[in-house]
């Protein structure tokens, strides 16, 4: 009874930043729809200035699922991930909030056991980890494997971090503690998601960990090139001296 | 305190443990001097086993793609009917 008068009283404030993803947005909201029946939330969109019409179809869906419900707070051009998470947080009216990729590498099916986990362990974060058993990837050759293998001990070995994976971006936050710990965050991409959660567990937030599933980007190619890893190098020096 | 200094300082502890040994010579010197040798080949071993294991136990989720793509057409259909534009890409 007490845990549902929690769960009445949470609202869950998710936010999609999107660039170039006019089908894929309209696919995750039926998505998030479908899947959170029982939950207050609103879907906030983020779009970059989307030459290719995001906004129209996100205005389309705000006619289907109503506007209270799904929010565009679009801004005139790419400016970046982490400022796109500020630019959301601004217009969240949830006490919890989940930031997730509109390429449907995250699933929206696994928002339930992320909601479920925080109501039972009481976290802070709750983050979804591809490493753990009920979890995978797909969509990857042994090059990618292997660097992003090669990567988590590295980062595990050096930084201790106390979570199995650094650098996944579907993630549950107690709006406070994000408004927190985004405030210290200077990285972008990568090592943006890796800072994040190294910063968390060094002020002792509660984080908890979800298995999470992560299909790669069906359309478009998302590539780990050279300058990925040295941008990742970086950022491990950097999370070495600064946290 | 910053994790660099962390690192330092278990690397300063086993640096002061390692002269304990040559000052104290409780096992022969020429042994001693190739310990620090043997923690760093130690380390890369550890480090690419790790990384072997968690190649060879890399989890992957095929059926999960599968199960995406039913999800994209029931969207679609659902979406179409409701005059959200979910044509082409």
């Amino acid at each position: 009874m007490d845990e549902q008068n929690m769960q009445e009283r949470n609202k869950y404030s998710i936010i999609v930043p999107t660039y170039n993803e006019r089908l894929n947005i309209a696919l995750i909201v039926y998505l998030i729809f479908k899947h959170l029946r029982e939950v207050d939330f609103e879907i906030i969109i983020v779009d970059d200035g989307s030459p290719d019409g995001t906004q129209d179809v996100v205005k389309q869906l705000q006619q289907v699922y109503g506007e209270d419900c799904i929010l565009l707070r679009a801004r005139p051009k790419k400016l970046g991930l982490g400022t796109a998470y500020i630019h959301g947080l601004k217009h969240a009216s949830g006490n919890f909030v989940v930031i997730m990729d509109a390429d449907l590498s995250h699933h929206p099916k696994y928002l339930p056991s992320f909601i479920k986990k925080q109501i039972d362990t009481g976290a802070s974060i709750v983050t979804g980890t591809r490493y753990v058993k009920g979890g995978g990837v797909h969509g990857w050759n042994l090059m990618r494997k292997l660097t992003s293998r090669g990567a988590n001990v590295l980062a595990q070995t050096l930084l201790w971090p106390g979570v199995s994976d650094l650098t996944g971006s579907f993630r549950l936050y107690r709006k406070s503690v994000l408004e927190d710990v985004i405030s210290s965050c200077v990285s972008k991409g990568y090592v943006f998601q890796m800072e994040m959660i190294v910063r968390a567990s060094r002020k002792g937030y509660h984080i908890e960990e979800v298995p999470i599933t992560f299909v790669d980007r069906l359309f478009g190619s998302s590539k780990l090139g050279g300058s990925e890893i040295v941008e990742y190098l970086k950022g491990l020096v950097y999370l070495l001296v600064t946290t | 305190m910053k994790h660099i200094v962390k690192i330092m300082t278990l690397l300063v502890a086993i640096a002061a443990f390692w002269i304990g040994l040559l000052q104290m010579s409780v096992i022969p010197s020429s042994h001693t001097w190739l310990l620090p040798l043997y923690l760093i080949v130690s380390l890369g071993c550890y480090g690419l086993l790790m990384v072997g294991v968690g190649l060879m136990q890399f989890p992957t989720c095929p059926q999960e793609a599968l199960l995406l793509q039913q999800d994209i057409v029931e969207a679609r259909e659902f979406l179409k009917q409701r005059g959200v534009d979910v044509g082409s890409d």
